[in-house]
């Protein structure tokens, strides 16, 4: 018992030393080949040929025979298993120039393989390799000692020193510094951080020190989330992928079924070890993965994170985005953007309406105080507030309405022509109004408006030229305002006065119509128009609820990744349907010619098998240097 | 029962066939749960749950380094 225990552990140390010879064993076959060829060729030494052409082949077939045993014995009929019994077959036929070449140009081919695809993953294991791997942790003794950071649990204290990362999400607990939250954001301008500010895993302390107390740690972090995500992305599998594995599990083993009757059918040995080599299904298996992988890679480096390759299948067919304003199209910050005043005593109406407006947490309101920043506030002895319509107030015994034209209708406010000239001049310019009235009287006028995110307008004129017909603008503002930033930025339709659920039921109709659908929002609110569409996309800032209900998300809230994002799942969606092509087509090809030309044999199958699996992946890594 | 999740990583994974060959045979251990097993191909990791009462997360190593495959480091979570 004991000594068949030991014999098999001899066997299996045997093996694995074989394997990882691998290269030795490639390289020196291929000596051998070149040896053998030109001791037959140039000096007509025909023993000298076949021995070492012999010797080549039995060196070469050690792995891969290793490979199709283990895979054997847990039921699997791999590539390996028919390269196996071509080249024994190949080998018994004493044809060893074909049984070393087979064997070198598999080896070979695996060799390169495995170099160029960890070109594709590259992109990925950049992002990976951010991830923070160790922490200055308060130890019980008081003194802070280095821990790898899956021994940091929440509630740990932590040191953090200029040039370190950042080990966990967590809370500054004392200290002052600049952090680069590159990785998180994708905002490289660092941001300051002192007591109760946030910090984020995987972000990097420019200068300054912190401790911090550790809030979530490992995957529950942010940046764990976000790694989480693009890697389930990478290896995530379309129906179609799903398919060809399903048809893989069974091509295999069809291919020596066929091999096996086309000897018994033929007696022609040589055609049916030819079959088993020309069958392998490299290409086919590889192909669509690797587009995936560049793809996502590539979204990963320029801030935008792909869900996988259905996602990628989705968007590069979308015909209708659609657009929440505030916030995307605009910046989500109203501002004060074209004033009038009917009175000299400016500085009286603006300390007025600053010391009312300071009463109120309506986004109106915070414009104008911001707005009107430092002034003298003064004491505000009683306010009302008209649901809809604004607030009136006593300062120094004056009576003072802010609000909009109802309110001042309310308080029989009499309007100038100019005041109503003005007014609609405002409205036209797509502002929100807010007018204030001292003792009856109009004295000032102020449009709000939010700002369209600069370069909007470009991105979006990208968006069309990449095929997308309709750009819809849907908002809880009223129509005026909306008309006009649709009119302003070149979109087909605007929707205002939309509540939540509108937005949705809106969608939905867009859907049922037969329209491929990507909804564009920030996330927080409209989370489920986000989910509804066949694309939901977020503009997250690396929050949770973006991460985790959006199909796409965009970094650091940046517009300008739409076009990149859909121009690259375009190309993305393309290259896999190259390689398909390319795969089935290299099959089809071979299939044909075995049948019908004089010319095929093993070694030319094997050559053109391995040249279609290394054309296959650069034609995927093509993808990494995509740009719009 | 006591069911726990693992992540395996490996060695980069290169050739299409050993995907196949790893999920067989981690599956084919008493004790992994049958569906949950996933070869995750580009990022070369391999998750499943198992009954930590039936089988170690040694065995599924050795069952994966038998065939060839470098282990680099596991993870075993409670679920």
């Amino acid at each position: 018992m004991l000594k068949s225990y030991n014999a098999e552990k001899t066997v299996s140390v045997l093996q694995r030393f074989i394997l990882s010879k691998k290269n030795h064993i490639t390289l020196i076959s291929a000596i051998l080949i070149v040896f053998g060829f030109i001791s037959g060729l140039v000096f007509h030494n025909e023993t000298a040929a076949v021995w070492s052409l012999a010797i080549a082949s039995l060196l070469g077939i050690a792995p891969i025979a290793i490979q199709a045993y283990q895979a054997l014995r847990v039921r699997v009929v791999s590539i390996d298993v028919l390269v196996t019994v071509a080249v024994t077959g190949a080998f018994l036929l004493r044809n060893f120039e074909e049984s070393a070449i087979v064997t070198f140009l598999f080896l070979f081919g695996a060799f390169l393989e495995q170099r160029t695809l960890n070109k594709t993953r590259s992109a990925i294991k950049e992002l990976t390799e951010m991830a923070p791997e160790s922490a200055l942790k308060l130890m019980e003794n008081g003194e802070f000692e280095e821990v790898l950071v899956d021994d940091v649990d929440v509630g740990d204290i932590l040191l953090v020193k200029t040039g370190a990362k950042v080990p966990v999400d967590g809370t500054v607990l004392s200290g002052e510094g600049h952090v680069n939250e590159a990785s998180i954001t994708g905002e490289s301008v660092p941001v300051g951080k002192k007591k109760d500010s946030g910090v984020y895993a995987g972000t990097i302390l420019e200068n300054g020190t912190l401790q911090i107390v550790a809030d979530r740690v490992g995957e529950d972090t942010t940046f764990g989330k976000i790694i989480e995500l693009v890697e389930e992305a990478q290896d995530s599998k379309s129906e179609a992928e799903r398919f060809i594995d399903r048809f893989a599990k069974y091509y295999t083993p069809a291919v020596l079924g066929l091999a096996i009757v086309t000897w018994l059918v033929s007696r022609d040995v040589e055609l049916a070890i030819t079959l088993l080599v020309l069958g392998c299904p490299g290409a086919l298996v590889i192909g669509v993965p690797v587009s995936n992988v560049a793809g996502i890679g590539n979204g990963a480096r320029h801030g935008v994170l792909l869900k996988g390759s259905e996602v990628i299948g989705d968007f590069s067919r979308v015909d209708t985005i659609v657009f929440d304003k505030t916030g995307t199209l605009t910046i989500g910050n109203p501002e004060v953007a074209d004033k009038e005043f009917y009175t000299d005593n400016v500085r009286e109406v603006l300390a007025y309406l600053a010391s009312v407006e300071k009463e109120s947490d309506h986004p109106l309101a915070r414009a104008i105080v911001e707005y009107i920043g430092d002034t003298t506030v003064c004491r505000v002895e009683r306010t009302d507030v008209v649901k809809g319509a604004g607030i009136v107030a006593y300062i120094d015994g004056h009576r003072v309405a802010v609000g909009n034209v109802a309110l001042m209708e309310r308080e029989n406010i009499h309007l100038t022509d100019k005041a109503r000239a003005d007014i609609a001049r405002f409205e036209k310019n797509g502002n929100s109004l807010v007018l204030t009235s001292v003792d009856g009287e109009l004295r000032a006028l102020m449009g709000i408006r939010d700002q369209i995110r600069p370069g909007v307008k470009e991105d979006l004129q990208k968006l069309k030229r990449l095929g997308v017909k309709n750009l819809v603008v849907l908002s809880g503002d009223n129509q005026g305002t909306v008309d006009l930033v649709a009119a302003e930025l070149g979109l087909t339709e605007a929707h205002g006065h939309m509540l939540p659920g509108d937005k949705s039921k809106y969608i939905e109709e867009l859907k049922s119509k037969g329209h491929i659908v990507a909804f564009v929002g920030d996330g927080v609110n409209d989370s489920p128009s986000l989910a509804l569409a066949q694309i939901g996309i977020a503009m997250g800032s690396g929050t949770d609820v973006a991460i985790e209900t959006s199909d796409v998300v965009l970094m650091n809230s940046d517009f300008s990744r739409l076009p990149h994002a859909l121009g690259l799942t375009k190309a993305t969606a393309a290259n896999m349907h190259q390689n398909i092509v390319i795969a089935v087509g290299v099959v089809l090809v071979l299939l044909a010619s075995v049948f019908l030309s004089e010319w095929m044999n093993m070694s030319i199958a094997m050559l053109v098998h391995e040249a279609s699996i290394l054309v296959v992946i650069l034609n995927g890594m093509r993808l990494l240097r995509y740009r719009l | 029962m006591k069911v726990k999740g693992a992540t395996i990583q490996l060695e980069t994974l290169a050739c299409p066939s050993c995907v196949q060959k790893i999920e067989k045979a981690t599956q084919s251990l008493a004790g992994v749960d049958k569906d949950s097993v996933k070869v995750m191909f580009n990022s070369s990791k391999v998750k499943f749950d198992f009954d930590a009462e039936k089988v170690s997360i040694e065995d599924v190593e050795e069952a994966i380094t038998a065939l060839g495959y470098v282990v680099i480091k596991s993870q075993v979570k409670d679920k």
